[in-house]
Protein backbone atom coordinates (compact mmCIF):
# COMPACT_ATOMS: atom_id res chain seq x y z
CA UNK A 1 0.00 0.00 0.00
CA UNK A 2 1.60 3.15 -1.41
CA UNK A 3 1.55 6.17 1.75
CA UNK A 4 -0.24 8.24 -0.63
CA UNK A 5 -3.15 7.56 -2.80
CA UNK A 6 -4.44 9.53 -5.14
CA UNK A 7 -7.70 8.33 -7.38
CA UNK A 8 -9.43 9.70 -10.26
CA UNK A 9 -8.96 13.19 -8.18
CA UNK A 10 -11.05 15.75 -10.11
CA UNK A 11 -11.53 19.89 -10.07
CA UNK A 12 -12.94 22.39 -11.66
CA UNK A 13 -12.79 26.84 -11.13
CA UNK A 14 -15.73 28.00 -12.72
CA UNK A 15 -16.01 25.46 -15.13
CA UNK A 16 -12.11 25.35 -15.44
CA UNK A 17 -11.21 21.72 -15.38
CA UNK A 18 -8.06 22.47 -13.35
CA UNK A 19 -7.46 18.57 -12.50
CA UNK A 20 -9.03 16.05 -14.53
CA UNK A 21 -9.64 12.40 -13.35
CA UNK A 22 -6.21 12.10 -12.00
CA UNK A 23 -4.45 9.23 -9.96
CA UNK A 24 -0.91 9.21 -8.67
CA UNK A 25 0.69 7.37 -5.72
CA UNK A 26 3.32 8.21 -3.67
CA UNK A 27 5.09 4.86 -1.75
CA UNK A 28 6.68 4.81 1.60
CA UNK A 29 9.74 6.26 1.83
CA UNK A 30 9.40 6.98 -1.77
CA UNK A 31 10.59 10.30 -4.01
CA UNK A 32 8.05 11.66 -6.45
CA UNK A 33 8.08 14.06 -8.84
CA UNK A 34 5.11 15.78 -10.73
CA UNK A 35 5.96 17.72 -13.35
CA UNK A 36 4.01 19.50 -16.29
CA UNK A 37 3.59 22.83 -17.74
CA UNK A 38 2.43 26.09 -15.97
CA UNK A 39 -1.13 25.80 -15.42
CA UNK A 40 -1.26 21.80 -16.09
CA UNK A 41 -3.05 21.77 -12.10
CA UNK A 42 0.09 20.57 -9.89
CA UNK A 43 -0.85 23.42 -7.19
CA UNK A 44 -4.55 22.66 -7.48
CA UNK A 45 -3.53 18.73 -6.80
CA UNK A 46 -1.14 19.96 -3.81
CA UNK A 47 -3.73 22.38 -2.47
CA UNK A 48 -6.31 19.24 -2.32
CA UNK A 49 -4.20 17.07 -0.88
CA UNK A 50 -3.16 19.94 1.74
CA UNK A 51 -6.98 20.45 2.61
CA UNK A 52 -6.89 23.99 0.81
CA UNK A 53 -10.06 22.89 -1.41
CA UNK A 54 -12.23 19.31 -1.10
CA UNK A 55 -12.14 18.16 -4.70
CA UNK A 56 -15.41 17.75 -6.89
CA UNK A 57 -14.51 14.10 -7.75
CA UNK A 58 -12.47 11.46 -6.48
CA UNK A 59 -10.38 10.73 -3.02
CA UNK A 60 -7.18 10.86 -1.54
CA UNK A 61 -5.98 8.22 1.08
CA UNK A 62 -2.73 8.77 3.21
CA UNK A 63 -1.86 5.60 5.39
CA UNK A 64 -4.88 4.11 4.48
CA UNK A 65 -7.07 6.79 5.72
CA UNK A 66 -9.45 9.07 3.83
CA UNK A 67 -7.82 13.01 3.88
CA UNK A 68 -9.92 14.83 1.07
CA UNK A 69 -12.07 17.03 2.54
CA UNK A 70 -10.46 17.68 6.26
CA UNK A 71 -9.46 20.95 6.87
CA UNK A 72 -5.43 21.99 6.33
CA UNK A 73 -4.37 21.34 9.89
CA UNK A 74 -5.88 18.65 10.10
CA UNK A 75 -4.01 17.27 7.53
CA UNK A 76 -0.59 18.64 9.02
CA UNK A 77 -1.36 17.09 12.23
CA UNK A 78 -2.09 13.54 10.31
CA UNK A 79 1.93 13.89 9.06
CA UNK A 80 1.71 15.50 5.68
CA UNK A 81 3.70 19.21 5.44
CA UNK A 82 3.58 21.36 2.59
CA UNK A 83 5.13 24.68 0.88
CA UNK A 84 3.67 27.39 -1.16
CA UNK A 85 4.83 28.17 -4.14
CA UNK A 86 4.46 31.86 -3.35
CA UNK A 87 5.71 31.66 -0.26
CA UNK A 88 4.33 32.78 2.04
CA UNK A 89 6.55 33.73 5.26
CA UNK A 90 5.40 34.91 8.53
CA UNK A 91 7.44 38.37 7.42
CA UNK A 92 6.98 40.39 10.91
CA UNK A 93 8.55 37.06 12.47
CA UNK A 94 11.91 36.28 13.29
CA UNK A 95 13.25 33.37 10.90
CA UNK A 96 13.88 31.51 13.55
CA UNK A 97 10.11 32.16 15.55
CA UNK A 98 8.62 31.26 11.70
CA UNK A 99 10.22 28.25 12.45
CA UNK A 100 9.29 27.68 16.09
CA UNK A 101 5.88 28.18 15.16
CA UNK A 102 6.05 24.57 12.77
CA UNK A 103 7.91 22.91 15.35
CA UNK A 104 5.15 23.49 17.98
CA UNK A 105 2.89 21.43 15.95
CA UNK A 106 5.04 18.25 17.49
CA UNK A 107 6.53 19.55 20.39
CA UNK A 108 4.82 20.29 24.14
CA UNK A 109 7.08 23.78 25.37
CA UNK A 110 8.10 26.39 22.95
CA UNK A 111 11.84 26.04 24.11
CA UNK A 112 11.81 21.99 22.97
CA UNK A 113 10.47 23.99 19.86
CA UNK A 114 12.95 26.41 19.89
CA UNK A 115 15.99 23.53 20.02
CA UNK A 116 14.03 21.31 17.02
CA UNK A 117 13.44 24.59 15.09
CA UNK A 118 17.21 25.60 15.68
CA UNK A 119 18.18 22.50 14.21
CA UNK A 120 15.79 22.38 11.26
CA UNK A 121 17.66 26.02 10.42
CA UNK A 122 20.69 24.68 10.53
CA UNK A 123 20.35 21.75 7.96
CA UNK A 124 19.01 24.06 5.42
CA UNK A 125 21.94 26.64 5.83
CA UNK A 126 19.77 29.43 7.53
CA UNK A 127 21.47 29.34 11.11
CA UNK A 128 23.47 32.27 10.72
CA UNK A 129 20.12 34.02 9.68
CA UNK A 130 18.02 33.24 12.54
CA UNK A 131 17.52 36.79 13.88
CA UNK A 132 16.74 38.76 10.66
CA UNK A 133 12.93 39.33 10.43
CA UNK A 134 11.31 36.83 7.69
CA UNK A 135 11.00 40.24 5.35
CA UNK A 136 14.89 40.64 4.96
CA UNK A 137 15.27 37.29 3.19
CA UNK A 138 16.05 36.96 -0.64
CA UNK A 139 13.85 34.86 -2.80
CA UNK A 140 15.48 31.40 -2.39
CA UNK A 141 16.45 32.06 1.36
CA UNK A 142 12.48 32.51 1.51
CA UNK A 143 12.25 28.93 -0.55
CA UNK A 144 14.70 27.39 2.30
CA UNK A 145 12.22 29.15 4.77
CA UNK A 146 9.20 27.30 3.38
CA UNK A 147 10.68 24.10 3.75
CA UNK A 148 12.20 24.76 7.13
CA UNK A 149 9.12 25.69 8.50
CA UNK A 150 7.18 22.91 7.11
CA UNK A 151 10.26 20.32 7.75
CA UNK A 152 9.68 21.29 11.69
CA UNK A 153 6.54 19.77 12.06
CA UNK A 154 8.12 16.57 11.12
CA UNK A 155 5.62 15.43 8.17
CA UNK A 156 5.97 11.65 6.86
CA UNK A 157 5.15 13.16 3.67
CA UNK A 158 6.57 16.32 2.10
CA UNK A 159 4.87 18.24 -0.44
CA UNK A 160 7.22 20.46 -2.15
CA UNK A 161 6.29 23.35 -4.59
CA UNK A 162 8.82 24.59 -6.92
CA UNK A 163 11.37 25.22 -4.03
CA UNK A 164 14.56 25.24 -6.53
CA UNK A 165 13.14 27.79 -8.40
CA UNK A 166 15.64 30.63 -8.59
CA UNK A 167 18.44 28.69 -6.56
CA UNK A 168 21.97 28.59 -8.36
CA UNK A 169 22.85 25.20 -9.49
CA UNK A 170 25.41 24.75 -6.77
CA UNK A 171 22.76 25.57 -3.90
CA UNK A 172 20.05 23.43 -6.08
CA UNK A 173 22.79 20.53 -5.33
CA UNK A 174 22.88 21.03 -1.94
CA UNK A 175 19.16 21.11 -1.68
CA UNK A 176 18.97 17.98 -3.39
CA UNK A 177 21.39 16.65 -0.94
CA UNK A 178 19.21 17.95 2.05
CA UNK A 179 16.37 16.17 1.02
CA UNK A 180 18.44 12.94 -0.51
CA UNK A 181 19.18 12.98 3.38
CA UNK A 182 16.27 13.42 5.27
CA UNK A 183 14.63 10.33 2.30
CA UNK A 184 17.71 8.35 3.73
CA UNK A 185 18.27 8.36 6.92
CA UNK A 186 14.64 9.81 8.20
CA UNK A 187 12.60 7.57 5.66
CA UNK A 188 10.84 11.02 4.78
CA UNK A 189 8.74 10.26 1.49
CA UNK A 190 8.53 13.14 -1.12
CA UNK A 191 6.05 14.26 -3.70
CA UNK A 192 7.78 17.44 -5.47
CA UNK A 193 6.40 19.85 -7.94
CA UNK A 194 9.72 20.73 -9.96
CA UNK A 195 10.43 22.51 -13.30
CA UNK A 196 14.36 21.95 -12.42
CA UNK A 197 15.02 19.53 -14.30
CA UNK A 198 18.18 18.86 -12.40
CA UNK A 199 16.80 18.41 -9.29
CA UNK A 200 14.17 15.95 -10.80
CA UNK A 201 16.69 13.68 -12.08
CA UNK A 202 18.76 13.88 -8.97
CA UNK A 203 15.92 13.27 -6.93
CA UNK A 204 12.62 11.47 -7.91
CA UNK A 205 12.54 7.54 -8.36
CA UNK A 206 9.13 7.76 -10.73
CA UNK A 207 8.04 11.22 -12.64
CA UNK A 208 4.19 12.16 -12.91
CA UNK A 209 3.38 14.28 -15.92
CA UNK A 210 0.65 16.41 -15.96
CA UNK A 211 -0.95 18.12 -18.64
CA UNK A 212 -4.30 20.34 -19.36
CA UNK A 213 -5.13 18.52 -16.22
CA UNK A 214 -4.60 14.98 -17.02
CA UNK A 215 -1.89 12.58 -16.31
CA UNK A 216 -0.10 11.97 -19.99
CA UNK A 217 2.64 9.51 -18.41
CA UNK A 218 4.51 8.78 -15.46
CA UNK A 219 7.33 6.18 -15.14
CA UNK A 220 11.41 5.59 -14.25
CA UNK A 221 13.24 9.56 -15.26
CA UNK A 222 14.99 8.46 -17.85
CA UNK A 223 11.92 6.66 -19.29
CA UNK A 224 9.68 9.58 -19.05
CA UNK A 225 12.17 12.10 -20.59
CA UNK A 226 12.04 10.25 -23.76
CA UNK A 227 8.45 9.98 -23.84
CA UNK A 228 7.20 11.59 -27.10
CA UNK A 229 4.03 12.45 -25.68
CA UNK A 230 6.26 14.37 -22.94
CA UNK A 231 8.21 16.67 -25.29
CA UNK A 232 5.13 17.27 -27.34
CA UNK A 233 3.27 19.37 -24.36
CA UNK A 234 6.53 21.01 -23.63
CA UNK A 235 7.55 21.43 -26.86
CA UNK A 236 5.59 20.49 -29.65
CA UNK A 237 1.98 22.25 -28.95
CA UNK A 238 3.03 25.40 -30.81
CA UNK A 239 5.77 24.34 -32.86
CA UNK A 240 2.73 22.39 -35.25
CA UNK A 241 0.80 25.41 -35.69
CA UNK B 1 14.07 41.90 28.30
CA UNK B 2 17.83 43.13 28.84
CA UNK B 3 19.19 44.49 32.17
CA UNK B 4 18.64 47.77 30.56
CA UNK B 5 14.90 47.46 30.30
CA UNK B 6 14.86 45.89 33.82
CA UNK B 7 15.88 48.85 35.20
CA UNK B 8 13.63 51.21 33.79
CA UNK B 9 10.88 49.11 34.05
CA UNK B 10 11.26 48.85 37.82
CA UNK B 11 11.91 52.29 37.88
CA UNK B 12 8.59 53.25 36.47
CA UNK B 13 7.03 50.22 38.75
CA UNK B 14 8.43 52.46 42.04
CA UNK B 15 7.09 55.81 40.32
CA UNK B 16 3.84 54.78 39.91
CA UNK B 17 4.01 53.33 43.16
CA UNK B 18 4.82 56.08 45.38
CA UNK B 19 3.06 58.62 43.20
CA UNK B 20 -0.11 58.92 45.09
CA UNK B 21 2.48 60.26 48.19
CA UNK B 22 2.98 63.06 46.12
CA UNK B 23 0.19 63.94 43.74
CA UNK B 24 -2.49 65.93 43.98
CA UNK B 25 -6.22 64.79 43.06
CA UNK B 26 -6.22 66.48 39.90
CA UNK B 27 -2.75 64.47 38.96
CA UNK B 28 -3.99 61.05 40.19
CA UNK B 29 -7.18 61.41 37.80
CA UNK B 30 -4.97 61.63 34.68
CA UNK B 31 -2.99 58.67 35.83
CA UNK B 32 -5.85 56.96 36.49
CA UNK B 33 -7.42 57.25 33.61
CA UNK B 34 -3.79 56.80 31.80
CA UNK B 35 -4.00 53.55 33.41
CA UNK B 36 -7.53 53.06 32.59
CA UNK B 37 -6.39 53.47 28.97
CA UNK B 38 -3.34 51.52 29.23
CA UNK B 39 -5.33 48.44 30.32
CA UNK B 40 -8.13 48.63 27.93
CA UNK B 41 -5.30 49.29 25.24
CA UNK B 42 -3.82 46.30 25.98
CA UNK B 43 -7.08 44.08 26.04
CA UNK B 44 -7.89 45.35 22.26
CA UNK B 45 -4.12 44.45 21.76
CA UNK B 46 -4.49 40.89 22.70
CA UNK B 47 -6.89 40.77 19.51
CA UNK B 48 -5.78 42.99 16.90
CA UNK B 49 -1.82 43.38 17.82
CA UNK B 50 -1.86 39.50 18.49
CA UNK B 51 -4.29 37.95 16.09
CA UNK B 52 -4.35 40.64 13.80
CA UNK B 53 -8.13 40.48 13.80
CA UNK B 54 -9.34 44.59 14.22
CA UNK B 55 -12.02 45.10 17.06
CA UNK B 56 -14.06 48.38 16.59
CA UNK B 57 -16.31 47.72 18.97
CA UNK B 58 -14.89 47.55 22.04
CA UNK B 59 -16.90 49.66 23.62
CA UNK B 60 -19.69 47.12 23.79
CA UNK B 61 -17.25 45.50 26.29
CA UNK B 62 -16.48 48.30 28.51
CA UNK B 63 -20.59 49.09 28.27
CA UNK B 64 -22.11 45.59 28.86
CA UNK B 65 -19.61 45.20 32.31
CA UNK B 66 -20.09 48.78 33.48
CA UNK B 67 -23.86 48.06 32.98
CA UNK B 68 -24.24 44.22 34.53
CA UNK B 69 -21.52 45.72 37.37
CA UNK B 70 -23.68 48.98 37.91
CA UNK B 71 -27.13 47.30 37.50
CA UNK B 72 -26.30 44.49 40.44
CA UNK B 73 -25.32 47.15 42.78
CA UNK B 74 -27.90 49.58 41.92
CA UNK B 75 -30.38 47.06 42.74
CA UNK B 76 -29.52 44.63 44.85
CA UNK B 77 -26.67 46.56 46.49
CA UNK B 78 -24.03 43.39 45.02
CA UNK B 79 -20.49 45.12 45.11
CA UNK B 80 -18.37 44.50 41.94
CA UNK B 81 -16.66 41.26 42.96
CA UNK B 82 -19.75 39.40 42.24
CA UNK B 83 -20.81 42.00 39.36
CA UNK B 84 -17.57 41.24 37.60
CA UNK B 85 -17.72 37.58 37.19
CA UNK B 86 -21.60 37.78 35.56
CA UNK B 87 -19.69 40.99 33.29
CA UNK B 88 -16.87 38.97 32.54
CA UNK B 89 -19.31 35.77 31.23
CA UNK B 90 -21.44 38.21 29.41
CA UNK B 91 -18.86 39.84 27.59
CA UNK B 92 -17.35 36.51 26.72
CA UNK B 93 -20.56 34.94 25.40
CA UNK B 94 -20.88 38.20 23.53
CA UNK B 95 -17.33 38.16 21.97
CA UNK B 96 -17.62 34.20 21.48
CA UNK B 97 -21.22 35.02 19.12
CA UNK B 98 -18.94 37.74 16.82
CA UNK B 99 -16.01 35.20 16.67
CA UNK B 100 -18.33 32.58 16.11
CA UNK B 101 -20.46 34.29 13.13
CA UNK B 102 -17.71 36.10 11.38
CA UNK B 103 -14.70 33.14 11.79
CA UNK B 104 -16.96 30.52 10.79
CA UNK B 105 -18.63 32.40 7.92
CA UNK B 106 -15.34 33.58 6.31
CA UNK B 107 -16.30 37.24 7.58
CA UNK B 108 -12.78 39.03 8.02
CA UNK B 109 -10.39 42.33 7.48
CA UNK B 110 -12.82 45.36 6.89
CA UNK B 111 -16.49 43.39 7.40
CA UNK B 112 -14.90 42.14 10.87
CA UNK B 113 -14.27 45.65 11.72
CA UNK B 114 -18.13 46.28 10.62
CA UNK B 115 -19.26 43.44 12.40
CA UNK B 116 -17.75 45.02 15.65
CA UNK B 117 -19.04 47.86 14.98
CA UNK B 118 -22.62 46.69 14.30
CA UNK B 119 -22.58 44.63 17.92
CA UNK B 120 -21.45 47.94 19.80
CA UNK B 121 -24.60 50.14 17.62
CA UNK B 122 -27.33 47.65 18.37
CA UNK B 123 -26.24 47.12 21.98
CA UNK B 124 -26.27 50.87 22.59
CA UNK B 125 -29.79 51.10 20.70
CA UNK B 126 -30.71 48.42 23.12
CA UNK B 127 -30.11 49.40 26.24
CA UNK B 128 -31.69 52.76 25.39
CA UNK B 129 -34.62 50.17 26.06
CA UNK B 130 -33.83 48.63 29.00
CA UNK B 131 -35.76 50.78 31.72
CA UNK B 132 -34.37 48.55 34.54
CA UNK B 133 -30.86 50.14 33.52
CA UNK B 134 -32.56 53.48 33.63
CA UNK B 135 -32.74 54.14 29.44
CA UNK B 136 -31.34 56.63 27.63
CA UNK B 137 -31.67 58.89 31.16
CA UNK B 138 -29.05 57.05 32.44
CA UNK B 139 -28.15 54.80 35.29
CA UNK B 140 -26.70 56.30 38.64
CA UNK B 141 -25.10 54.34 41.43
CA UNK B 142 -24.41 56.13 45.00
CA UNK B 143 -21.44 58.10 44.77
CA UNK B 144 -19.34 57.44 48.27
CA UNK B 145 -17.86 59.21 50.31
CA UNK B 146 -14.17 60.05 49.22
CA UNK B 147 -12.42 59.45 52.57
CA UNK B 148 -13.06 55.97 53.67
CA UNK B 149 -11.99 52.65 52.09
CA UNK B 150 -14.68 50.48 50.93
CA UNK B 151 -12.80 48.10 48.95
CA UNK B 152 -16.03 45.12 49.03
CA UNK B 153 -18.44 47.52 47.59
CA UNK B 154 -15.04 49.30 45.78
CA UNK B 155 -15.94 52.69 47.26
CA UNK B 156 -13.33 54.95 48.35
CA UNK B 157 -10.92 58.14 47.75
CA UNK B 158 -8.78 58.63 44.23
CA UNK B 159 -5.57 56.84 45.31
CA UNK B 160 -7.75 53.72 45.80
CA UNK B 161 -8.91 53.65 42.40
CA UNK B 162 -5.35 54.90 41.34
CA UNK B 163 -3.63 51.77 42.88
CA UNK B 164 -6.59 49.19 41.57
CA UNK B 165 -6.32 50.40 37.88
CA UNK B 166 -2.30 50.21 38.19
CA UNK B 167 -2.32 46.59 39.32
CA UNK B 168 -4.99 45.71 36.12
CA UNK B 169 -3.02 47.22 33.83
CA UNK B 170 0.45 45.58 35.43
CA UNK B 171 -1.23 42.48 35.31
CA UNK B 172 -2.24 42.75 32.24
CA UNK B 173 1.16 43.65 30.83
CA UNK B 174 2.95 40.79 32.62
CA UNK B 175 0.09 38.70 31.40
CA UNK B 176 0.58 39.92 27.52
CA UNK B 177 4.32 39.25 28.20
CA UNK B 178 3.62 35.96 29.19
CA UNK B 179 1.29 35.28 26.46
CA UNK B 180 3.22 36.28 23.71
CA UNK B 181 6.58 33.91 24.73
CA UNK B 182 4.15 30.93 24.62
CA UNK B 183 2.10 29.09 22.13
CA UNK B 184 -0.88 31.38 22.23
CA UNK B 185 1.44 33.99 21.12
CA UNK B 186 3.36 32.53 18.38
CA UNK B 187 -0.15 30.95 16.85
CA UNK B 188 -1.58 34.03 16.94
CA UNK B 189 1.34 36.32 15.65
CA UNK B 190 1.33 33.64 12.91
CA UNK B 191 -2.41 34.11 11.85
CA UNK B 192 -1.86 37.77 11.80
CA UNK B 193 0.89 37.46 9.48
CA UNK B 194 -0.27 34.69 7.38
CA UNK B 195 -3.79 32.44 7.84
CA UNK B 196 -3.04 30.23 5.50
CA UNK B 197 0.34 29.66 5.98
CA UNK B 198 -0.54 29.11 10.17
CA UNK B 199 -2.97 26.38 9.05
CA UNK B 200 -0.80 24.82 7.27
CA UNK B 201 1.53 24.47 9.51
CA UNK B 202 -0.80 23.08 12.05
CA UNK B 203 -2.89 25.30 13.79
CA UNK B 204 -6.78 25.19 14.21
CA UNK B 205 -7.10 29.14 13.25
CA UNK B 206 -10.74 29.19 13.82
CA UNK B 207 -10.13 27.77 17.59
CA UNK B 208 -7.40 30.41 18.37
CA UNK B 209 -8.73 33.44 16.51
CA UNK B 210 -12.08 32.89 19.00
CA UNK B 211 -9.95 32.42 22.13
CA UNK B 212 -7.91 35.96 21.23
CA UNK B 213 -11.69 37.69 21.43
CA UNK B 214 -12.74 35.73 24.20
CA UNK B 215 -9.85 36.61 26.66
CA UNK B 216 -9.67 40.05 24.92
CA UNK B 217 -13.10 40.36 25.67
CA UNK B 218 -12.60 39.24 29.18
CA UNK B 219 -10.55 41.88 29.84
CA UNK B 220 -12.34 44.82 28.48
CA UNK B 221 -15.03 43.93 30.86
CA UNK B 222 -13.26 44.55 33.71
CA UNK B 223 -12.38 47.92 32.34
CA UNK B 224 -16.21 48.01 32.19
CA UNK B 225 -16.88 47.26 35.65
CA UNK B 226 -13.72 49.54 36.58
CA UNK B 227 -15.61 52.49 34.52
CA UNK B 228 -18.75 51.97 36.18
CA UNK B 229 -17.82 52.40 39.77
CA UNK B 230 -15.22 54.71 38.87
CA UNK B 231 -17.07 57.60 37.05
CA UNK B 232 -20.56 56.25 38.66
CA UNK B 233 -22.86 57.01 35.89
CA UNK B 234 -23.44 55.49 32.60
CA UNK B 235 -25.23 57.01 29.58
CA UNK B 236 -26.03 54.14 26.42
CA UNK B 237 -25.01 57.31 24.17
CA UNK B 238 -22.11 57.62 25.87
CA UNK B 239 -20.99 54.47 26.55
CA UNK B 240 -21.59 52.00 23.64
CA UNK B 241 -20.40 54.82 21.45
CA UNK B 242 -17.95 54.43 18.51
CA UNK B 243 -16.42 57.65 19.40
CA UNK B 244 -15.04 55.24 22.61
CA UNK B 245 -14.33 52.44 20.60
CA UNK B 246 -12.17 54.57 18.57
CA UNK B 247 -10.56 56.25 21.53
CA UNK B 248 -9.25 52.97 23.25
CA UNK B 249 -7.80 51.73 20.18
CA UNK B 250 -5.64 55.04 19.28
CA UNK B 251 -3.31 54.16 22.63
CA UNK B 252 -2.09 51.06 21.05
CA UNK B 253 -2.09 52.48 17.57
CA UNK B 254 -0.05 55.49 18.37
CA UNK B 255 2.29 53.44 21.52
CA UNK B 256 2.53 50.53 18.48
CA UNK B 257 0.13 48.07 17.44
CA UNK B 258 1.36 44.00 18.67
CA UNK B 259 3.77 45.18 20.93
CA UNK B 260 3.51 45.37 24.99
CA UNK B 261 4.40 48.90 26.16
CA UNK B 262 2.85 50.47 22.81
CA UNK B 263 -0.49 50.44 24.67
CA UNK B 264 1.10 52.15 27.78
CA UNK B 265 3.14 54.82 26.36
CA UNK B 266 0.03 55.60 23.96
CA UNK B 267 -2.37 56.20 26.35
CA UNK B 268 -0.17 58.33 28.28
CA UNK B 269 0.71 60.02 25.23
CA UNK B 270 -2.48 60.96 24.03
CA UNK B 271 -4.03 61.35 27.42
CA UNK B 272 -1.16 63.91 28.78
CA UNK B 273 -1.40 65.47 25.42
CA UNK B 274 -4.99 65.76 25.00
CA UNK B 275 -5.51 67.41 28.79
CA UNK B 276 -2.97 69.79 28.24
CA UNK B 277 -4.18 71.10 25.22
CA UNK B 278 -7.95 70.97 27.38
CA UNK B 279 -6.15 73.19 30.04
CA UNK B 280 -4.08 75.61 27.79
CA UNK B 281 -7.84 76.44 26.33
CA UNK B 282 -9.71 76.62 29.58
CA UNK B 283 -6.35 79.00 30.95
CA UNK B 284 -7.39 81.53 27.64
CA UNK B 285 -10.88 81.05 28.54
CA UNK B 286 -11.57 79.35 24.77
CA UNK B 287 -14.15 76.63 24.53
CA UNK B 288 -14.54 74.71 21.14
CA UNK B 289 -16.40 71.58 21.38
CA UNK B 290 -14.90 68.74 19.65
CA UNK B 291 -11.32 69.89 19.67
CA UNK B 292 -10.34 66.99 21.85
CA UNK B 293 -11.57 64.95 18.47
CA UNK B 294 -9.59 66.94 16.24
CA UNK B 295 -6.41 66.71 17.85
CA UNK B 296 -6.37 63.13 18.22
CA UNK B 297 -6.62 63.08 14.89
CA UNK B 298 -3.68 65.00 14.39
CA UNK B 299 -1.90 62.88 16.23
CA UNK B 300 -2.91 60.09 14.42
CA UNK B 301 -1.77 61.36 11.38
CA UNK B 302 1.81 62.45 12.26
CA UNK B 303 2.41 58.77 14.20
CA UNK B 304 1.12 57.27 10.62
CA UNK B 305 3.07 59.56 8.66
CA UNK B 306 6.34 59.52 10.52
CA UNK B 307 6.14 56.24 12.62
CA UNK B 308 4.09 53.87 11.17
CA UNK B 309 4.36 50.84 13.63
CA UNK B 310 3.99 53.35 16.26
CA UNK B 311 6.22 55.39 18.87
CA UNK B 312 7.27 52.23 21.24
CA UNK B 313 9.82 50.29 18.10
CA UNK B 314 11.70 53.50 18.06
CA UNK B 315 11.71 54.89 22.00
CA UNK B 316 12.63 51.43 22.60
CA UNK B 317 15.85 51.40 19.81
CA UNK B 318 16.78 55.34 21.36
CA UNK B 319 16.71 53.93 24.84
CA UNK B 320 19.00 51.03 24.02
CA UNK B 321 16.09 48.05 24.66
CA UNK B 322 16.67 45.08 22.63
CA UNK B 323 13.86 45.13 19.92
CA UNK B 324 11.04 43.32 21.93
CA UNK B 325 8.72 40.51 20.25
N1 LIG C 1 -8.18 29.31 -6.67
C1 LIG C 1 -8.33 29.27 -8.01
N2 LIG C 1 -9.36 29.90 -8.60
C2 LIG C 1 -9.53 29.86 -9.94
N3 LIG C 1 -8.70 29.23 -10.77
C3 LIG C 1 -7.63 28.58 -10.25
C4 LIG C 1 -7.40 28.58 -8.84
N4 LIG C 1 -6.27 27.85 -8.60
C5 LIG C 1 -5.83 27.44 -9.81
N5 LIG C 1 -6.64 27.86 -10.79
C6 LIG C 1 -6.49 27.57 -12.22
O1 LIG C 1 -6.32 26.18 -12.35
C7 LIG C 1 -5.34 25.90 -13.35
C8 LIG C 1 -4.23 25.07 -12.76
O2 LIG C 1 -3.47 25.89 -11.90
P1 LIG C 1 -2.29 25.35 -11.01
O3 LIG C 1 -2.72 24.15 -10.28
O4 LIG C 1 -1.79 26.47 -10.18
O5 LIG C 1 -1.21 24.98 -12.12
P2 LIG C 1 0.33 24.63 -11.99
O6 LIG C 1 0.69 24.59 -10.55
O7 LIG C 1 0.49 23.30 -12.65
O8 LIG C 1 1.07 25.70 -12.73
C9 LIG C 1 -4.89 27.23 -13.90
O9 LIG C 1 -5.60 27.50 -15.08
C10 LIG C 1 -5.25 28.20 -12.82
O10 LIG C 1 -5.51 29.47 -13.35
MG1 LIG D 1 2.05 25.71 -9.52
Amino acid sequence: MALLEISSLSKSFRGLRAVANASLEVPEHGIVALIGPNGAGKTTIFNIAAGVYAPDGGEIRFAGRRIDGLRPDQICAAGIGRTFQIVKPFAGLSVLDNVIVGALQRCRTVSDARALAARVLDQLGLGGKRDLPASSLTLPDRKRLEVARALATRPQLLLLDEVMAGLRPTECDQMVEVFRELNSRDGLTILLIEHVMRAVMALARQIVVLHHGEIIARGAPAEVVRNSAVLECYLGEDAEV
Amino acid sequence: MNRRAQTLLALLALALLVLPAFASNYVMSVATLILFFAFTGQAWNVMMGFAGQLSLGHSLYVGVGAYTAAGLFFHYGLGPWAGLWLAILLCVLLGAAIGFLAFRFGISGVYFALLTIAFAEFTRIGFDHIDWLGGPGGLFIKVAQRDQIDLLNFRGPPAMYYYAMLALAAGALALCAWLLRSRAGYYWQAIREDEEAAQALGINTFRWKMLAVILSAAMTAVSGVFFAFYYNNLFPEQIFHISRSIEIILGPIIGGIGTLFGPILGAAVLTLLADGITELMSAFGIEIPGVKQVFYGIVLLVVIMFLPNGIWPTLARRLGIARQR
